[in-house]
């Protein structure tokens, strides 16, 4: 390949070489500088695998223990480094066990792009050893995907998934490749894709709906700004944060759009949602103008439609059309990337404050805190729990660490209690409420900032979904913090059999493990703590740790999480408890 | 909302599996295609699919915004049966012998516009195009009679008013 880069810079259309397919996709992947991939290998894949040994110094692989791990590390790789993610697995049983990763990355909008080996092209259709139709399977869980049966389709078609999982609104491509596409040859040449015809990934700003936006905005009286995961993916942060300080606005996130902006900011206000903050939820229905930006009204965040935000004049900032009146249908829609249409409306704002309105947002924090946050934070009973441990790591991380959480009430719990400094750091599975998510995740997450602490916070249900992944963590020596807080239930549908189904514990008691012995088992650091004495030094030792480190927490076994929207009310009926 | 008929009207490029990618946006929403024709468009290398739907226009709407944002799809549109011209076609084989013994069958035959396509000694084949209410008329008229085998296919429509879609595509290549 050094021949083609030479002649590259020499002549306008570079010099074909005659490789094979297999090894056509490694240099894709080079030209789009991927360096890392997460893969499991097996029969229809092994061309590729072989060229991979022939490129490790290149092209690191990291052998994940189950193929759902190598989607969830390749989310985490790309949620925290805002570059694709790229996982790899075998035909049939290899390929189905991706279509977790690729729901959550579609849901959760994450660029990735999975490579699956496919039986060669004489036998598709013939139910042949490990034959599934993954292109099938996969459609409606993808942005875009693709069966590729010749090794000359390999590089435009490659191209093109890196151009599509990127671009826009971000999502998972799987590109599915042929045994004989694989071993065939070709003449290889790369060039980026900058198009595609039919698809168009960022709508055009329309200026005059801005300027009507402006004129909302700057005669409220009440304004208040909803932001979602759309500012972190256009690498809108600067702006937002412009708009809230110039026009004083008040502004609350959903758990995608968590740490966009610092989580001390005086004008972040906190979480909205089913168990976000008091004031952000109920403050929705008493605002009069409600910006939304980069998020798409989930039915965690609205509750209740017919209750939502009616007596306000909604703007939807929204990069994908298919989202404007999906679920709120708003009086103006800004189409196009925040970062372009913030910039463009910034300008046309005048400098303001609320503080009355803003007093308000305080008031109701008071009550939650009295409520909920004081008891979760600073407990007087006895047993732990796992708002204090969270505490815990704040202190120890000073609000630097990147958070990744499974899904359940210690997401919940750490989504409202984590502080953040900086950007991309609270990897969750929003959307799909992947359990199992966490764990691989902060394996892609500590790989895809190396230089930052990366602490995995799950809880004891969703940990043994995917505790192989131990492997990993242990094989390369990553530095990942691993903290299990165990209520030896699958705590968040235990709360809902204790409020909606009268307590009636179906199936969600759990008898655990010793996850320290299993810990051990891979050679990394581990403690327990059941006591509240033993909690502070065991976090501080752990977040001092340069090796993997697992801490196990004992907390309360029927705690809830409040504040909460019972499913289907109003985010005005939020209850304290 | 009221539920009505609407035709839906999808541009595309002509590959593999985009069929079972739109098709899969009407089963998620738990929605019946009543019918469903994909043929060649007024443009060189693009498809398009003619989908019909019973159900309400905001549903309508959201689908179709859906539709439009699958990687290749280049537009989609929505109509009313009152916006379009719209027909179905119809085969009926029947038995040739019914030709001489039921006079009633020719009546039909003349009265419903439709057309003897071929005539063997066993059967013959009678086509007929039209709105779906009259493919019914004539299907009930000849059932008592015995029909051998009967098919219609999906709604083909054009809109009454122009599509910007040849406009919209050349602008799409240019920006490229």
């Amino acid at each position: 390949m050094e021949t083609l880069k030479a002649t590259e810079k020499n002549s306008k259309k570079p010099t074909a070489v005659r490789i094979t397919g297999a090894e056509a996709i490694i240099h894709c992947l080079l030209e789009e500088g991927v360096d890392l991939i997460y893969g499991y290998p097996g029969g229809a894949i092994m061309p590729v695998y072989d060229e991979l040994y022939k490129f490790q110094d290149k092209l690191t692989h990291v052998l994940t223990r189950h193929e759902q791990g190598a989607t969830h590390a390749a989310q985490g790789y790309a949620r925290v480094s805002g570059r694709v993610g790229v996982a790899m697995a075998t035909s049939g049983p290899g390929a189905t066990n991706l279509v977790t990763g690729l729901a959550d990355a579609q849901i959760d909008s994450t660029p990735i792009i999975c490579i699956t080996g496919q039986v060669p092209r004489h036998l598709l259709g013939s139910d042949a050893f490990q034959e599934t139709d993954i292109v099938g399977i996969s459609t409606p869980v993808t942005k875009w995907n693709y069966q590729i049966t010749k090794a000359s389709e390999i590089p435009e078609i490659l191209a093109r998934a890196f151009y599509i999982a990127k671009s826009g609104r971000p999502g998972p491509v799987l590109i599915d490749i042929t045994k004989n596409a694989q071993f065939d040859e070709l003449d290889f040449t790369y060039e980026k894709c900058t198009g595609v015809r039919s698809y168009k990934p960022v709508p055009e700003p329309d200026v005059s709906a801005i300027e009507s936006a402006a004129e909302l905005i700057n005669n409220a009286k009440r304004p208040y700004i909803v932001w979602g995961q759309g500012i972190i993916l256009g690498g809108a942060e600067q702006e937002l944060q412009e708009l809230i300080e110039k026009a004083g606005i008040p502004a609350a996130w959903t758990i995608m759009g968590e740490s966009a902006i610092d989580t001390a900011h005086p004008l972040n206000v906190g979480m909205v949602g089913m168990h976000g903050n008091y004031g952000p939820n109920v403050l929705t229905n008493e605002c009069d103008v409600l910006l939304a930006i980069g998020m798409r009204f989930d039915d965690r965040v609205t509750g209740k439609l017919d209750t939502y935000a009616k007596q306000a004049k909604v703007v939807h900032f929204e990069i994908d059309p298919a989202e404007v009146g999906k679920n709120v249908k708003p009086d103006i829609a800004i189409l196009g990337n925040c970062k372009e249409t913030l910039a463009l409306l910034l300008p046309k704002i005048k400098e303001n404050s609320h503080e009355e309105w803003k007093k308000e947002f305080d008031k109701k924090y008071e009550e939650e805190f009295a409520a909920v946050i004081q008891n979760d934070l600073h407990p007087t009973k006895p047993g732990l729990t796992m708002g204090e441990v969270i505490e815990e790591i704040n202190k120890a991380s000073e609000h630097e660490a990147v958070i990744v959480t499974d899904v359940g009430q210690h997401q919940m719990i750490a989504c409202r209690y984590a502080k953040f400094k900086q950007s991309k750091s609270n990897i969750t599975s929003g959307g799909l409420g992947t359990m199992g998510f966490a764990l691989p995740a902060a394996i892609g997450a500590k790989q895809g900032a190396p230089e930052r602490e990366v602490v995995a916070i799950i809880g004891d249900g969703g940990y043994q979904m995917t505790i192989q992944e131990l492997g990993v963590i242990f094989q390369h020596q990553l530095a990942v913090k691993i903290v299990v807080l165990n209520n030896d239930h699958l705590g968040m549908v235990r709360q809902w059999q204790e409020l909606f189904f009268e307590s009636r514990y179906a199936s969600t008691v759990m008898t655990n493990p010793d996850f320290v012995k299993i810990a051990e088992g891979y050679h990394i650091k581990s403690k327990r703590v059941t006591e509240r004495s033993e909690l502070s030094s065991a976090v501080q030792e752990m977040m001092a740790s340069k090796d993997p480190y697992f801490l196990e927490v004992q907390v309360e076994k029927e705690d809830n999480v409040f504040p909460m929207i019972p499913s289907g009310a109003s985010v005005s009926d939020i209850r304290l408890k | 909302m009221e539920k009505q008929w609407y035709t839906i009207s999808v541009y595309s490029e002509n590959s593999v599996g985009l069929l079972n990618r739109i098709s899969g946006i009407f089963l998620k929403r738990h929605i019946n295609i009543e019918s469903l024709n994909v043929s060649k468009s007024e443009i060189e290398h693009v498809s398009k699919f003619t989908i019909v739907v019973f159900t309400t226009e905001d549903w309508t709407r959201k689908i179709v915004v859906q539709i439009e944002k699958q990687i290749e799809v280049i537009k989609a549109f929505y109509h009313t049966d009152d916006e379009t011209i719209f027909q179905e076609s119809a085969l009926f084989k029947i038995r040739s012998s019914l030709l001489f013994d039921e006079p009633q069958i020719q009546n039909a035959i003349k009265e419903s516009n439709s057309k003897i396509v071929t005539v063997h000694r066993e059967f013959f084949v009678l086509a007929k195009t039209g709105r779906r209410h009259e493919i019914d008329e004539m299907h009930d008229r000849l059932e008592p009679f015995g029909i051998m085998q009967f098919v219609r296919s999906g709604r083909i429509a054009v809109t009454k008013a122009e599509m910007p879609i040849t406009e919209l595509l050349e602008k799409f290549q240019l920006d490229n």
